[in-house]
């Protein structure tokens, strides 16, 4: 990759960025960064907008239209600037907590209405930038500031909430593999409709030093040995998937978009 | 017909460099450590083979691998 044509979309004037050594976040910004220049986006027709928490750090790194929102509600404000502006490229950029638990309803209803956004969910198990407290991702038995003994609860699996919930494109990577999720994320770009990317993860300050991760590239090696295709998966028991993280594309669907329907509706009622 | 092998040069913005060690651990053929500084180096530059594992790995997009010109070369 040209280096200098990632370079024209940062912000150089806020780096090194603020997240911690070795943080998988960089590695997803950096994806997203290519992917955005294979496909010739222009960056004043490139919205990114994003809610509260550590993931919500990379738009500011962006130098693209980019919008910071409250928390959770990122999809709200995307979903206004792709009603308002059905022509612009709109990114949402959000964290595992952000995404299924504080605007779990934003997200679910955005996959129902099938809009023109592009969500990338960073999934790092935890609630990083807060304290280190169990999200609704974290998995059974893993401990978290809120669960020192473990958590008892079974996460959700977002890939499969997106899939239940309607969205037409559905995938998931590990910053294991920054290629494959370079080329998920500019699938979903393309893709006409609601597109979910979740890519996999590590919070090692937060998540690894309560669960034996405790250095990035601990986190590298264990998404390397945890991540699973698709493909071998179907073909793989439950018992054999439990703690593994199945990777690839899930759903690709063509089914009508939201601004479409928009204007048919409205060209249709003003006759 | 002469075969000539690609050399590929390893830039690497120390001032962004946070010393997590991920390129280390993804290149092939050890070509990157760490200096007493705990920031990146390339010591073992001529080894590389231009995969750009570390390059697409750095998440303080730090690194950048580049070919160089044919002409160059040595």
């Amino acid at each position: 990759m040209p280096r200098e044509q990632v370079s024209k979309w940062l912000r150089t004037r806020f780096f090194p960025h603020i997240w911690c050594p070795g943080c998988g976040h960089g590695v997803i910004l950096h994806a997203l960064l290519r992917a955005l220049v294979d496909l010739e986006k222009k960056p004043e027709e490139t919205v990114i907008a994003s809610g509260i928490g550590c993931s919500s750090r990379m738009p500011g790194y962006i130098d693209a239209c980019t919008v910071h929102t409250t928390h959770g509600r990122s999809l709200a404000y995307a979903t206004g600037i792709k009603m308002a502006k059905p022509e612009l490229t709109v990114i949402d950029v959000m964290g595992d907590g952000d995404c299924s638990a504080i605007g779990g309803n934003h997200f679910i209803h955005a996959c129902r209405r099938n809009i023109g956004i592009t969500a990338i969910i960073m999934n790092n198990n935890i609630y990083g930038m807060t304290g280190g407290q169990a999200s609704p991702t974290t998995p059974q038995g893993a401990r978290a500031t809120t669960a020192p003994y473990g958590a008892i609860e079974p996460p959700f699996d977002i890939c499969k909430l997106a899939e239940g919930a309607g969205a037409s494109y559905v995938a998931r990577a590990t910053i294991a593999q920054p290629v494959m999720a370079e080329q998920y994320i500019k699938k979903a770009i393309q893709h006409k409709g609601f597109s979910v990317v979740e890519v996999m993860t590590h919070c090692h300050t937060q998540f690894g030093r309560k669960n034996k991760r405790s250095q990035p590239v601990d986190n590298l090696v264990f998404f390397k040995d945890a991540s699973v295709p698709k493909a071998k998966a179907d073909a793989m028991s439950p018992e054999d998937l439990k703690g593994k993280i199945v990777i690839g594309e899930f759903v690709n669907r063509d089914i009508p978009e939201y601004t479409d329907e928009y204007r048919k509706l409205c060209e249709r009622v003003r006759g | 017909m002469r075969f000539v092998s690609k050399v590929f040069d390893v830039l690497i913005n120390k001032g962004w460099c946070k010393g997590c060690g991920l390129c280390i651990a993804v290149c092939p053929k050890k070509v990157l450590e760490l200096n007493d500084r705990a920031k990146c180096e390339a010591p073992r530059v001529a080894e590389c083979i231009g995969c750009r594992q570390c390059d697409n790995i750095c998440p303080d997009l730090a690194i950048t691998v580049k070919e160089r010109e044919p002409h160059a070369s040595n």
